[in-house]
């Protein structure tokens, strides 16, 4: 098999096309995008939920069906899906279930560095941990038949280095038949009532015992026999950086991250002189195995933070605490120069507003020229800190709270925080912006639920987003902030005078994404129009 | 075909076509032969920040990152990153700075890129060939003139000025 240079969401994409994925959901996140868009552009059937929970449950009602289904986040997006994940290992899955998390060590384009290997033993659930892309297609095929076997979700830990890195992978000849998905009623298997749920859990936690005696003996896990003088443990893409800082040890990769294969790691530990757990973000490996009695060494506090390359896993080898070279600090990212929301940015910042932000390119408003940026938590957390704000500030300062949202943003959790607007509303009222450029664009522009196009543009149901805010009862506005600037300054200035509740829908394209959204809006379009005349037409405004 | 690991580091701003290069001479190692490893980051590189793309190749490359300072070649596409990246490059590296092929003789300021990748070829273990193909295979027909022309530029300023290049090691 002639081998191809993919990266590992693209490794993931095709193992998920090879291993007969029915189903890939999810939401878009830095470094796990381009999974869904290359199983997508492979053929499989890709789409984007309005959120990482609404997709998880997708996934397990797929699994449930018997189908193979994929589901994939960054790492803060799993935080959004915990719900359904903790019960969903309880109920297990009947087809498979594989679910990536994208970590970001060092934050290259997230708001934290939380490590989701602590998900797997809090949620207690099987995690592969993949070094690079060809791993990432190799373990994909293990996760799914890890799955199937314990019929258990699987979650799949990929970090931006494993995600975004290129690397040589050859692909299997032959690929993975599924079953097909049928219903089999299993009512004491999903019903999570407590009656249920208290033998459930017993069953997860004797299927983990399993799992952890299957690790122990697989070969997912690699063993390179060296040196006796040191010892490497190791997960990930860290496998990698110490391979080459450190040649002639002796390691341990590990490849199941949980249940760890906790008996052959100390036989290991115990074969060497010196044992070094390497390992990236928190030390989750090296916890595990001193509480299990194991003596080894853990790397400094200081290599928590950031991710580790060659040079930091030398450093932490060598015991070298020296202060490390600061990381060349480049152009920071900015607004485009034509980029609509240029106008908001300027009225807020007129108007001095304290301003509840959110994620998205609009972040980027805390930069100068404007500043214009006092909190960013969360997706969604605009709307909630907006509100608290109001509740508690005195009214000279509540009366400039703004709450500024994107319209992806707003549809994956911002809608929750309108309806606790509309019910526990602050005495001096509160303005909320949309922002909406008509597309993800943080992400690199993906399609919503409020595009009323699928993740590969072909028209479907649209959900209006002042639709949504009438609906619940708010005073509506719709602006194009760009064609009109001051007319926009002075919409806002009138409804902050207001003790009212409302919304302002700041509409114009994002300029990156206009050309195709006119190209994809025109071709949607045409399918509108042709299924309006005929049975079962997708409605133009659902 | 040597041993040792060859680390090329491009660098830029978003939206110059650093990844674009990257990708490049990504598979122009491919079609040499050689083990071949990318890493970048790239979540808001659109939004016109500082874009690096590390590319490893040999016989078998391991981590996908160059350790810092240990760059055998820089190839950068803005002035703005030259100093920012230098630190990367190991002593003795060398460094192709933006001003390397001069924009007025292209005919296209956009193919700064493949122009670098012209000069940095001229270094390489890859036959001239096997990059060209390359950089029609990442290309649309209608920019393969313009492109290998600018590719032939870089190419020919890094063999006249080849002791000058030297001189710029660092
Ligand atoms: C829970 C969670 N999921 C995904 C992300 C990644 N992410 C950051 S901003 C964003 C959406 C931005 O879209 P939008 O709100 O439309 O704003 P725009 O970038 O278009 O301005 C996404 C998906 C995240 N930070 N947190």
């Amino acid at each position: 098999m002639e081998k191809r240079l993919l990266s590992g969401d693209e490794a993931v994409a095709l193992a998920a096309r090879d291993a007969g994925i029915a189903l890939g959901t999810g939401y878009p996140g830095t470094p796990s995008t381009e999974i869904l868009e290359a199983f997508g552009a492979l053929g499989g059937r890709a789409q984007w939920a309005p959120n990482e929970k609404v997709a998880l449950e997708v996934g397990l009602g797929a699994a449930f069906g018997g189908g193979r289904a994929l589901v994939t986040m960054k790492h803060v997006g799993l935080n959004v899906a915990a719900d359904p994940l903790f019960t969903a290992a309880y109920t297990g899955v009947t087809g498979a279930l594989v679910v990536v998390t994208a970590d970001d060590p060092g934050m290259a384009s997230s708001q934290n560095e939380q490590d989701n290997r602590r998900y797997a033993i809090a949620a207690g659930l099987p995690m592969l941990s993949p070094a690079d892309p060809q791993e990432a297609y190799d373990y994909f095929f293990r996760a799914v038949e890890l799955s199937e076997r314990w019929s258990l979700p699987v979650l799949f830990r990929m970090t931006t280095r494993v995600c975004h890195s290129k690397a040589l992978v050859a692909s299997r000849a032959t690929p993975m038949t599924p079953r097909a998905p049928s219903f089999v009623r299993d009512i004491p298997g999903r019903v999570m009532v407590p009656a249920f749920a208290r033998p459930a859990h017993r069953k997860l936690r004797a299927k983990l015992a399993e799992i952890a005696t299957f690790g122990d003996a697989s070969d997912l896990h690699t063993v390179t026999e060296g040196s006796r003088d040191l010892g490497i443990i190791t997960d990930g893409v860290c496998a990698l950086h110490a391979a080459e800082a450190s040649p002639g040890a002796s390691f341990f990769k590990i490849g199941l991250v949980h249940p760890l294969p906790i008996e052959r790691l100390r036989a290991f530990a115990a074969g060497v002189k010196r044992c070094v757990v390497i390992e990236e973000s928190d030390p989750v490996i090296a916890e595990a195995l001193r509480a299990a009695g194991i003596a080894v060494e853990s790397k400094p506090e200081a290599f928590r933070f950031g991710e580790l390359d060659v040079a930091r896993v030398r450093r932490i080898l060598a015991r070298d605490l020296s202060p490390e070279p600061p990381l060349p600090r480049g152009k920071p990212p900015e607004l485009c120069a034509a980029c609509p929301y240029h106008p908001v940015f300027a009225a807020l910042r007129k108007l001095d507003c304290i301003v509840a932000g959110d994620i998205g390119c609009y972040t980027l408003g805390v930069m100068e020229p404007y500043r214009a940026l006092d909190t960013c938590v969360a997706m969604g957390a605009s709307i909630g800190v907006g509100l608290g704000l109001r509740h508690v500030l005195p009214a000279d300062q509540a009366r400039r709270v703004v709450s500024i949202i994107g319209d992806s943003t707003f549809i994956h959790s911002g809608v929750s925080g309108i309806m606790e607007m509309v019910y526990n509303p602050p005495e001096l009222g509160h303005v909320v912006i949309v922002l909406d450029n008509g597309i993800t664009a943080m992400t690199g522009q993906q399609e919503h639920p409020g595009t009323g196009r699928t993740l590969e543009h072909q028209a479907t149901g649209k959900i209006s987003i002042e639709g949504l805010a009438r609906a619940m009862g708010i005073d509506t506005a719709i602006l194009d902030p760009f064609a009109n600037p001051a007319g926009f300054a002075t919409l806002l200035a009138e409804k902050l005078a207001t003790p009212r509740l409302s919304l302002i829908v700041a509409r114009r394209p994002c300029v990156l994404a206009a050309a195709d959204i006119r190209g994809w809006e025109k071709a949607a379009e045409a399918t509108r129009a042709a299924q309006a005349c005929c049975p079962g037409a997708v409605p133009e405004d659902a | 075909m040597s041993t040792t690991v060859t680390n090329v580091i491009l660098a830029g701003l978003g939206g110059q076509g650093v990844i674009k290069a990257s990708d490049i001479l990504a598979d122009a190692a491919v079609r040499a032969g050689f083990d071949v490893k990318k890493a970048e980051v790239h979540g808001m590189s659109q939004r016109g920040g500082s874009v690096t793309s590390d590319v490893r190749f040999g016989v078998k490359v391991l981590s996908p990152m160059i350790p810092r300072g240990e760059a055998d070649f820089l190839v950068v596409l803005s002035p703005s990153e030259v100093v920012v990246t230098r630190p990367l490059l190991r002593p003795g590296g060398v460094l192709f700075a933006p001003d390397f092929v001069p924009e007025a003789e292209l005919v296209n300021k956009r193919s700064l890129n493949v122009a670098l990748l012209g000069a940095l070829s001229a270094y390489l273990d890859i036959p001239e060939r096997i990059f060209l193909e390359a950089v029609r295979a990442a290309l649309a027909e209608r920019l393969h003139a313009v492109n290998e022309q600018a590719f032939q530029q870089g190419r020919a300023r890094a063999a006249k000025a080849g002791a000058a290049a030297l001189g710029k090691r660092q």
